[in-house]
């Protein structure tokens, strides 16, 4: 049997974390890459940190983290009246720490990439910083920020360790599909896990094929790249 | 388990017992596939009793060496009594072990219903991936109360941060707990023995667990 609320409920943490992570990773991309400031290499080790981080450990110290007995648990209680760990909102907490060098990184790249003569002549011209970032970086960047975001994407679909952690598996609002498949391995319903498993790696595969089938021919049309 | 392997190597001074920790479902495949194990013991009796119909483990090797007893625990700073928590209406998340393919959540979820409380938390369980899982979502106070092992409750590691109800045993389906020998030779026939011998059984009583004949 096929978990069709388990890979709703991915596609749609996946898909809120990726707009956030790209709403906060894209101004500290900015910062990482053009900043002058010398303790930025702090800023890129803590961004780097999930990477290293087991999930499971990283998990443990989010549910420490937003439990009702922490600041930020008794904060967010006192605000809304409910409780982050075993909620949609605490994973999709979580799956934005776990997947933020997966944003952050390329699109940091991308950015450090752009030629600065361009940003300085844009500058030079009397154009804004902001608007020289919306008309001169973000367009050559582009590639970079697409790669941020659809890793973003993937990482947060096939996110388990965080998830385990943190989520309690609550079905449709934390049973996400990569828990799904490991409980119906657990019970050793292999057949079930196996299905559910191929659905994923073809649902997959096909979104990455096409992003970056896309991208080619994208970019080869692009008149500036 | 630590307390198991420090007596049974007083006992056998020249065999050296190392355990690995982990889910009967996930050891049950491991082994399965063929894992290195010399014995393997689990909170179910089911899961030895069926690699050996798969033609894995010794002939007659298969025993139980004890019942698990699940109790609701609360931490120690809650206001909440064990014996009534589960009623209480301001709780808000209830953690057990996964019923799916955990024994003690089957248990804990067997009974909850017989009790008459499935209706009421139904919706505010949280499920560990194991037992262990369970008791640490109620220890780090992300969930209120939980139904976790009586084992786990007595651990040392547990002892002092809580306060337990036992749950009635004839609440819920007996947790056989069952060993199974994978390789058989002299020094795996010596820790089967161990376990099943007095020594054996004094530290699996101490630790929250019933002997098979006595109930």
């Amino acid at each position: 049997m096929m978990d069709w609320q388990a890979i709703w409920l991915s596609v749609r943490l996946a898909a809120c974390t990726t707009l956030i992570l790209l709403a906060v990773g894209m101004p500290l991309a900015y910062w990482l890459a053009f900043s002058p400031r010398r303790w930025k290499f702090l800023v890129e080790a803590v961004v780097a940190l999930p990477l290293v981080l087991p999930p499971t450990v990283l998990g443990f110290y989010i549910l420490l983290a937003i439990g009702p007995r922490s600041p930020v648990g008794a904060l967010y209680a006192r605000l809304t009246g409910g409780m982050l760990p075993f909620s949609f909102q605490g994973l999709l907490l979580a799956s934005v720490l776990y997947s933020l060098p997966f944003t952050v990184q390329p699109i940091a790249s991308a950015f450090a990439a752009v030629d600065g003569k361009l940003l300085e002549a844009s500058w030079c011209l009397g154009i804004s910083r902001l608007a020289t970032f919306r008309r001169v970086v973000a367009p050559l960047a582009l590639p970079g920020i697409a790669t941020g975001a659809i890793l973003s994407f993937a990482h947060t679909m096939g996110e388990f360790g965080v998830v385990l952690m943190v989520g309690g598996n609550i079905a449709g609002v934390t049973r996400t599909v990569s828990i799904s498949i490991y409980d119906q391995a657990q019970a050793l319903d292999y057949a079930a896990a196996a299905q559910t498993s191929m659905f994923l790696l073809a649902v997959s595969f096909t979104v990455l094929a096409l992003t970056y089938a896309l991208q080619r021919r994208f970019w080869s049309l692009w008149p500036m790249s | 388990m630590e307390e198991v392997s420090l007596e049974f190597h007083r006992a056998h001074p020249d065999v050296e017992l190392r355990a690995s920790y982990g889910s009967s479902g996930n050891f049950y495949s491991q082994i399965h596939n063929g894992a290195p194990f010399d014995a393997f013991l689990s909170a179910d009796v089911e899961y030895p009793r069926r690699l050996l119909r798969e033609g894995i483990g010794a002939a007659d090797s298969l025993f139980v060496y004890g019942v698990g007893r699940i109790v609701v625990w609360v931490p120690a700073a809650s206001t909440l009594d064990p014996a009534a928590a589960l009623r209480d209406g301001g709780i808000r998340h209830v953690a057990i072990a996964n019923p799916q393919h955990a024994p003690y959540g089957r248990a804990a979820e067997a009974a909850l219903r017989s009790l008459g409380l499935y209706g009421g938390v139904e919706r505010k369980l949280v499920l560990g991936e194991d037992v262990a899982q369970a008791f640490a979502f109620v220890e780090s106070g992300a969930a209120d109360v939980g139904i976790v092992a009586l084992s786990l409750a007595l651990a040392p590691a547990a002892r002092g941060k809580g306060r337990y109800w036992e749950i009635p045993l004839d609440a819920y389906p007996r947790i056989e707990q069952g060993g199974l020998l994978l390789k058989e030779s002299a020094d795996t026939r010596a820790f089967r023995a161990f376990l099943v011998s007095a020594a054996g059984r004094g530290i699996l009583e101490r630790y929250g667990f019933y002997m098979p004949e006595n109930r």
